[in-house]
Formats: C-alpha cells, sequence, structure tokens
C-alpha cells in the first residue's frame, strides 16, 4: 500500500513550494551571487500557479462526471412531469397502455422488463459460475488465456449484433425444437403454453442470458481468485476432494461478491434495449406463458419515443426511462458495494 | 463440516463421484458458454463475407427493392461520431482519472466521483439516449450527429475515468519522487512522467471504451437519427452502422438482411481488431503484469 509519509510530501508539495521564495531574497543579496538551485527555485513562482491551474482543471473534469450524472437525472424528473402529476404512482400500477385516449400505465413493460430478467439470470448464473470454477480452479494453465479471452470477446459484442443473430437464428431454433418440447414437458405449468411464436420473453431471456454471461462469469472469477490460497490449502490438508475444497475454501469464501457480480449482471440485463426490442414481441400484455409475447420498459422507449405526438405520450416514455434509470441506480450501487467489500477485505488480508 | 463423518468405502466412492460430477458440470458450463459464440462468429463470417462486395463500403443505400447499395455514409458517419465522442470523452475521462488518482486519493470527493463514474457506466443506453434528446435535440428543434457524438462521449467517460485512474495508481511512488526531486513542476510530472509510464494501460481503457461505444445503438435512436444519404454536417442527421443494422435486421427485404449480416460483420471486425489490439499492447507493454 501506500506509503503515507510519502504520499504528504508529494500532495503537499505544490503549496509548500511558493513559501521559500519570499523569504530568501534579503539573505542572498546580503551574501554572493545566488546559487543556481536557489535562483531556479526562486523563479518557480510561475509553475506553482501553473499547478494550482493543473490541479483544478482536473478537479473540473472530476466533478463534469457528477454534474453530468446529475443533468440527466433532472432532466428526466423535468420532462416527466406531466404524468408523474397526472397518475402519481398509479402510473406503475396500471395495466393499460392507450397513447390515443392519452391513458397510461406502466405495469405490462416492468413485468415484461423483470420476468425476461429473471429467465436470463435463471440460465446465466450456473453456467456462469461453472465458467468461472472452471477457469480459476479446474483449467490447464495453457487453455486459461485463450478461453478467458473468449468470453472477454463475448462482452465485446454489440447488442445489435446478438439482436440480428437471434432474430435469424435463435428464434427459429427456439421454435422448432426447444419450445414444442418445453411445451411438451412443461406445458401442465402453464409457464409454457399457448402459441409458439418463437419470439417472445423466453427469446428475450436467452439473448439476455448470453449477453449478461460474460460479465458475471469475469466478475466471479476475479472475485475467486481473491481468495487467498491458504484457505484451499487448508480445506486440502484435511483431506477433501477438489470439488470440496471449491465448494467450502472457494465458494463460500467468495459468495458475497458473486452475489453482487449476479446483482450486476441483472443491472444490465434490466437495461438492454436493443437486442430485447428485436426478439421480445413488443406487445404491452401481461401474460402467464413465457412463450407469449411482452415488452420491455427499453423496448417500448426505443419503439414508441419517436412517434409520441403530444406531450403527455411523451412524458409517460420519459418516465419510463426515469424508472429504469433509479433502479438500475440502486442495482448497481448495492452490487458495486458487495464486490467491493469482498475485494477489498481480501487484499487486506493477504497485505 | 460435511467432511467424512465415517470413512466408509461408500463415502469415499460418493465423494469422488461428487467431485467428478462438478468437474463433468463446469466443463460442460464451459462449452456451452463458448458454443454461441462460436456460432455467432461462425454465422456471421458465413454470412457477411458472403454479402460484402466492394459496393458495399462504396455505395449508399439503394431505394426499396431495387439489389446493390452498401453502407458507406453509415461507415464514414460512425467514424464522424467515433471522433466526435472521443473529442469529448477521452480527455475529460483521463482528466477525471487523474485527479482521482494523483490528487483526490482516499478524499471523500474522490469517493463521490468513484461512485458516479460507477453509476454513469451502469445508466442503460436507451436512458442516456432520451437525456441527451432532451437536453440537445429538443433545444435544436432537430436530430444532429453532435448530439448522438455527445451521448456516446459520454457513455465513454466511466470507463476511461476507472481504468486511468487504476492505472495510474500501479506506477510507482518513487518515479513521482524522482520528478519532483529534479525540481519539476508537479503538472508536468503528472503529464510527462506518471501519465507517460501508464499510457498502454490508458491507451487500453480508451481503446475499451471505445470498442463498447462504437456498436451502440440505442443512444443513436433519437440522437443522430440516422440518414439515407451522405452527410457530413454534424448539425444534420447522420447515418451510422449500427443504427443502420438495427433497421434493416428488422426490415422484411432479404436484400437488407444481406447488408445488415455484411454490417454487422464489419462492425465486429472492427471491434474485436481494437480489442486484440489492446491485448497485444498491454501483454508487451511496460505494465506487464497490470492484468
Amino acid at each position: 500500500m501506500v506509503n503515507p509519509k510519502v504520499q504528504e510530501v508529494r500532495v503537499s508539495g505544490p503549496p509548500v513550494v511558493p513559501t521559500p521564495s519570499p523569504v530568501p531574497p534579503p539573505a542572498e543579496i546580503s551574501n554572493s551571487a545566488p546559487s543556481p538551485v536557489r535562483k531556479f527555485l526562486t523563479e518557480r513562482g510561475s509553475s506553482a500557479m501553473s499547478d494550482h491551474v493543473f490541479r483544478w482543471l482536473m478537479l473540473i473534469c472530476a466533478i463534469s462526471i457528477f454534474g453530468i450524472v446529475a443533468l440527466i437525472a433532472w432532466e428526466l424528473v423535468a420532462r416527466s412531469q406531466l404524468t408523474i402529476s397526472k397518475f402519481g404512482l398509479s402510473f406503475f400500477i396500471k395495466q393499460e397502455w392507450d397513447p390515443v385516449n392519452g391513458n397510461f400505465g406502466a405495469l405490462p413493460f416492468i413485468f415484461g422488463t423483470l420476468v425476461s430478467s429473471i429467465v436470463a439470470l435463471i440460465i446465466a448464473v450456473p453456467l456462469s459460475v461453472g465458467v468461472a470454477i472452471f477457469l480459476t480452479e479446474m483449467c490447464p494453465k495453457m487453455l486459461r488465456g485463450p478461453l478467458s479471452f473468449l468470453t472477454e470477446l463475448l462482452a465485446a459484442i454489440p447488442s445489435v449484433v446478438y439482436g440480428l443473430w437471434a432474430v435469424f437464428i435463435l428464434v427459429p431454433i427456439l421454435r422448432v425444437h426447444v419450445n414444442p418440447f418445453l411445451m411438451k414437458t412443461l406445458g401442465w405449468t402453464g409457464f409454457f403454453a399457448g402459441p409458439n411464436y418463437g419470439i417472445g420473453i423466453m427469446a428475450a431471456g436467452v439473448i439476455l442470458a448470453i449477453m449478461i454471461l460474460p460479465i458475471i462469469s469475469s466478475l466471479t472469477r476475479e472475485v475467486m481468485t481473491a481468495v487467498p490460497h491458504a484457505q484451499r490449502e487448508a480445506v486440502l490438508a484435511l483431506g477433501a476432494t477438489r470439488w470440496e475444497m471449491i465448494r467450502m475454501g472457494v465458494l463460500r469464501n467468495a459468495r458475497i461478491g458473486i452475489v453482487g457480480s449476479i446483482i450486476l449482471g441483472l443491472g444490465r440485463a434490466l437495461g438492454e434495449t436493443i437486442a430485447v426490442t428485436m426478439v421480445i414481441g413488443n406487445r404491452p400484455e401481461i401474460v402467464k406463458s413465457l412463450l407469449g409475447l411482452g415488452y420491455s420498459m427499453a423496448s417500448v422507449i426505443a419503439n414508441e419515443f419517436s412517434e409520441a405526438s403530444d406531450d403527455l405520450y411523451l412524458s409517460a416514455l420519459i418516465e419510463i426511462g426515469l424508472a429504469l434509470f433509479i433502479v438500475t441506480i440502486i442495482v448497481n450501487a448495492i452490487a458495486r458495494l458487495l464486490v467491493w467489500a469482498v475485494t477489498q477485505g481480501s487484499s487486506a488480508r493477504a497485505a | 463440516m460435511a467432511l467424512a463423518q465415517k470413512p466408509s468405502k461408500a463415502n469415499y466412492l460418493w465423494r469422488m463421484f461428487v467431485n467428478h460430477a462438478a468437474t463433468t458440470l463446469a466443463v460442460v458450463s464451459t462449452i456451452l458458454v463458448v458454443a454461441p459464440l462460436i456460432a455467432i462468429f461462425a454465422y456471421l463470417v458465413y454470412k457477411g463475407a458472403s454479402s460484402l462486395n466492394l459496393a458495399f463500403f462504396t455505395k449508399t443505400p439503394a431505394p426499396v427493392g431495387e439489389t446493390g447499395g452498401g453502407m458507406a455514409n453509415a461507415i464514414v458517419g460512425s467514424g464522424i461520431l467515433l471522433a466526435l465522442s472521443s473529442v469529448l470523452g477521452v480527455p475529460i475521462g483521463i482528466a477525471a482519472g487523474i485527479y482521482l488518482s494523483e490528487f483526490g486519493r482516499g478524499g471523500r470527493l474522490a469517493n463521490l466521483v468513484r461512485f458516479t463514474a460507477d453509476v454513469l457506466n451502469g445508466v442503460p443506453s436507451i436512458v442516456m439516449g432520451i437525456a441527451i434528446y432532451s437536453l440537445i435535440v429538443l433545444p435544436q428543434k432537430h436530430f444532429s450527429a453532435l448530439s448522438g457524438g455527445v451521448a456516446l462521449g459520454i457513455m465513454m467517460i466511466p470507463t476511461i475515468t476507472r481504468t486511468t485512474e487504476e492505472m495510474l495508481l500501479m506506477v510507482p511512488n518513487s518515479i513521482r519522487e524522482a520528478a519532483l526531486g529534479l525540481g519539476v513542476p508537479n503538472w508536468r510530472s503528472v503529464l510527462a512522467i506518471t501519465l507517460k509510464t501508464a499510457s498502454p494501460g490508458v491507451i487500453t481503457g480508451c481503446m475499451l471504451a471505445f470498442a463498447r461505444v462504437a456498436g451502440e445503438t440505442a443512444p443513436l435512436l433519437f440522437t443522430a437519427f440516422g440518414n439515407q444519404f451522405w452527410s457530413a454536417n454534424v448539425n444534420q442527421p447522420i447515418a451510422a452502422l449500427p443504427l443502420q443494422i438495427y433497421v434493416y435486421a428488422l426490415s422484411p427485404y432479404d436484400e437488407w438482411h444481406r447488408l445488415a449480416w455484411a454490417g454487422a460483420l464489419v462492425l465486429i471486425v472492427l471491434i474485436v481488431v481494437s480489442v486484440a489490439l489492446v491485448r497485444f499492447v498491454t501483454t508487451r507493454g511496460v505494465l506487464k503484469g497490470a492484468n
């Protein structure tokens, strides 16, 4: 860690520097010619000034980040005043979405966003934890680099390309192979019933799962690597098998961080727009079946924002955006706190 | 603890079985994760390469019903948008990173800024789109490339800030002290010594942010808006590659689907090349142990 003494010297550098300049001149004049070092220090007045300017510039840039977020929040609140004052909280529990008669309720979109994200988590969490376990604990060293590069690459693919792939490849596969199977075996639960469109909440959940996998797995991997080796060695010394070592030594220590990374993945899934819009079906309904069509908060904005003709319609869409903004902030804050708690704690222990 | 209550043979076999089952599951899940990636790439290359031709890079989109045409204006438009966003995002991002690591270390303000950067990173891109729409497009009363560039630039900031900070923190203090000991002013020591030492990592951050916004569609829907014709005017709507892919993918025409695949291939090649370049630079650079 940083040596506090060293840091103090460096940090207090700029303000202290100007002080020698007023003192030396009288003493110097009484002596002989000023030494080059002293001369340099006395002429440093201008650079002390530029130090201050530089420091303030950097500070302004740092604060501008804060300003941007505040501005976004303010703008969203201001532009959604119309619906906030007209509908109040009932905006979020009403089911009708009727732009023609000016009647707006966001429940179908909230439902679609939540359900598709939950489906995504159900698929992605076991897989990504499995990948993280494989990459940190089991993988031969030779494979580790390429495999982690591949999973990182998955994060670099733009969502419009995922959407394109989902529309032309994933949806046909779901419609022809997966959905009939689900309807036959699990149709009695009611969650996999109804007409088989291919597109719908299920398709959105699957593509979201593929998109959040790299986020969850790379963070889980980070948290698991932060578990001290002594933990693993201690469990192995008790005669545990490798899986018991992973379960007791690694997963148990990393569980808070893993939960954090899952929540971070959830945050990403909630706000994902383009790929979901392309496959969710875009129908503002609440249906029990996962194979049914739905609509998500982000995709209703993407689809209807540019056609919103009157102020109330626009305000309703912006309020949905505001809700999305607040929810993702809360989700991200919780996740960061959890991940931070684990990685911070472990590095302190290791030091 | 659940470890071996009774050292019986059955118990031992059961534990071994669970161990192997867990290993198998981990391997299977890795395969399941890598499979879609390979499927996406294989299909993208297969579909995209067969649709790519010279016209794609030199022509503007053809009217509905006609074959041919390309996305030249969208490629140029994306370039202009990314240049605008870099001009905004890179300096602010790096400066904020410098503040966090060199001036505000451990301070309350720095923690606040760091947290806000994380918040900004998590803001859904569509929300960024409507915020910029009401901040810039509504007052101006028309869509513009400038607003799209601003939206993308803001999205670049948090990534650049956090990587710059992390990289600067890795620069040993003795280097800073050496510079200050020689009488170099603090600002020059930060820019010419500390930042330069950390530059491979900082460049990585910039390229990652660049790659991320290069594929963003949602914030451009109501800012840059898209354009079927040539335009280099930053005050007018402009075409962008991801937007064009989005519109074409949802269209009912096979010809447009073909162009969408080709566009997706070009986009992904652009992104993968920049990510791979970054990896190459960082694994050879000064900060070899960074990752």
